[in-house]
């Protein structure tokens, strides 16, 4: 599977009227979620995130593409 | 400073009820003449209601303020009769560039949709629209607009407001049935009636500066993130008319307002920002904080609270005059019907329940815009600073870049207001029940128009035919009969076909089918349409008794 580069983001049964809405219902449950942790715990956080989606995803091929583009921009 | 503009002094006349001592006695009371006041005062005018507006001052915004006014506001002003002024000075611009440290990492190009009437945006500093809303309002007997004429108390009695109105001349009071308080984010009626708002205030600053540039300068939306210039921080540059720039500077909540406005400390954060000799001049600068905040309820008895003094945003995304106008818009017909006695006055609590609606829709979106512009945390950073990163290459990064999303009007899909679809009637598309309706264009006996300013002011039901002059007899009948009774529905067909409909019927043409795509219509599908053009229900099949029954229970007459 193909690393979709393209926005994604939707909940079942929820319609949208604007494009943007989806993704900026993610940022915002991103940002909440690290709320009043200190920077070492939202470390920590992202770690145990990253590893979810990645078992979540569990192609490797699709992964390793993930891993590359990550890399490419630090 | 200021060059390019001069501001109106408006005539202040001693009212006549210093010299007779009397009460003046009115139906309705607007206090406040900005954008959102004065359409109000225009929207009530319009469904034949006198308005006296008060206002303690007597000209319009001063430096630029409200910037972006988006095609809901616009199709509103229309309406008001101020929206090819608007338009036409307004500047139209569709590409946006987003910076990120020293280097774009994108751009976007908003091109129109093409058949509507009006555009996304336009910007245009706040003076002007005040200019051309107060000019319309000034022509029209129906409103006696009164500059330097400052609310001093107000009480409410039982069914009336009373309150006391000074001027240079002397004091005077007046009674009204009705009072809408469009008195800004400080409100002082809201004060005076000890009511709260409630919210947070946002511990930024930012010095906002209007410039005139002398050379060339493109009409795009720029915003940096972290930009050399301005480490850490972001920055916005607009065009607006007359070759004026508005520059957004984010200043952080430690620096000092009134040194940072000082022109000897202006002027290099400009120059550092364009980067070369560009010449440019200075015509105003102010620094402003923020708060996002909304009162409980916008209707207070007699009391109704529009535009900031009910509820306040950031400026990201330019939905503070952009709503105002709306809440306008949402309440004006429903006061009408409230005055006339035609609907109960529970009516007017929908206006506060649909306008809450829009208000956090509102807050949600400009605090997300506030959050990741000035990220809280420094995971926040790091996340928007991985976005920024990302967008430059990947489309779903640019996605999730958010420096301002453009203000769109609320679909109001939770109203009470709507009647929900039959069971078994299916429709495609946006235009629910409580959408704010979708334009498009139309021929009106031959000449080119636009369904948006063919219908307004009161209910309209849009019937879509096959072809106007085979509609049968029992069906322009009771098309006809609606137009009949307490609250009177517009009977309107439109249909792909030329022709007219039998009876007096009025019909448009739809030559493209374009208003048939946007509302998922076929033959025999009908609209309800609000007085504030949103979708209040719809049928698959006309039955006169479904659509009166949909007007009680859109006027709580159910």
């Amino acid at each position: 599977m193909a690393l979709n580069l393209n926005p994604n983001f939707s909940e079942a049964g929820k319609h949208y009227f604007n494009a943007y809405s989806p993704g900026d219902d993610f940022y915002e449950m991103l940002i909440n979620t690290h709320r009043d942790l200190s920077d070492e715990q939202s470390e920590l956080l992202n770690a145990r995130l990253i590893l979810l989606l990645a078992n979540h995803i569990g192609d490797i091929g699709t992964l390793r593409e993930a891993l590359n583009v990550a890399r490419e921009g630090v | 400073m200021l060059k390019t503009y001069t501001y109106p002094k408006f005539e202040y006349r001693t009212p006549p009820e210093i010299a007779s001592g009397k009460t003046l006695k009115v139906p309705v009371v607007v206090v406040g003449a900005g954008p959102v006041g004065l359409g109000a005062a225009l929207d009530l005018e319009q469904q034949g209601i006198p308005v006296l507006l008060l206002d303690e001052d007597d000209t319009v915004s001063i430096g630029s303020r409200g910037v972006c006014y988006a095609k809901r506001a616009l199709e509103i002003l229309d309406r008001y009769g101020v929206g090819d002024a608007v338009c036409s000075k307004g500047v139209s611009w569709n590409v946006g560039r987003t910076f990120f440290r020293e280097e774009e990492v994108y751009n976007f190009n908003l091109v129109p949709e093409p058949d509507h009437h009006r555009p996304g945006m336009v910007n245009l500093q706040q003076y002007y629209l005040e200019e051309y809303l107060a000019a319309r309002a000034a022509s029209l007997p129906d409103i006696d607009l009164r500059w330097r004429n400052k609310v001093v108390s107000v009480a409410q009695t039982g069914k009336t407001v009373t309150l006391k109105v000074e001027t240079e001349d002397g004091a005077y009071t007046v009674e009204t049935d009705w009072l809408i308080a469009a008195d800004g984010a400080r409100s002082p009626i809201r004060r005076m009636l000890g009511l709260d708002i409630e919210g947070k205030i946002f511990m930024d600053r930012f010095l906002i500066a209007d410039v005139v540039m002398k050379a060339d300068f493109p009409a795009e939306r720029w915003f940096w993130f972290d930009p050399p210039f301005h480490p850490g921080q972001s920055v916005l540059l607009h065009k607006q008319a007359d070759s004026v720039f508005r520059i957004d500077f984010q200043l952080g909540w430690d620096v000092d307002p009134e040194e940072a406005k000082k022109p000897e400390n202006v002027l290099p954060r400009i120059k550092a920002m364009l980067g070369d000799e560009r010449e440019f001049e200075l015509e105003w600068v102010s620094v402003y904080t923020f708060q996002c905040r909304r009162m409980g309820r916008f209707n207070h008895g007699q009391v109704l609270f529009v535009g900031d003094a009910a509820h306040q945003v950031s400026p990201f995304g330019a939905r503070g005059a952009n709503s105002g106008l709306q809440d306008a818009d949402n309440l004006g017909w429903k006061l009408k019907l409230v005055i006339d006695g035609k609907a109960p006055a529970v009516l007017l609590d929908s206006y506060s329940e649909e306008r809450i609606f829009a208000a956090d829709e509102n807050l949600v979106n400009s605090t997300r815009s506030t959050d990741f512009i000035t990220p809280k945390s420094k995971v926040s950073r790091t996340f928007r600073n991985a976005v920024l990163s990302l967008a430059r290459d990947h489309a779903f990064g640019r996605a999730l870049v958010n420096s301002g999303r453009l203000s769109v009007p609320a679909f109001l899909t939770m109203s009470s207001l709507n009647t929900p679809d039959c069971e078994g009637d299916k429709f495609a598309g946006r235009m629910v029940p409580g959408a704010p309706m979708d334009d498009a264009p139309v021929l009106d006996n031959g000449a080119q128009g636009w369904l948006l300013n063919k219908v307004g002011n009161r209910f309209f039901a849009l019937y879509f035919a096959d072809d106007p002059a085979a509609l049968d007899a029992t069906t322009v009948s009771a098309l006809t009969e609606l137009s009949v009774g307490g609250i009177a529905v517009q009977p309107l067909v439109i249909s792909c076909k030329p022709g007219t409909v039998a009876g007096n019927v009025p019909s448009l043409e739809d030559p493209r089918g374009i208003a048939a795509q946007r509302y998922d219509a076929k033959h025999g599908t009908v609209y309800l349409l609000r007085p504030d053009q949103h979708v209040a229900a719809r049928w698959r099949a006309f039955d006169a008794n479904k659509v009166k029954a949909a007007v009680a229970r859109a006027t709580c007459n159910a």
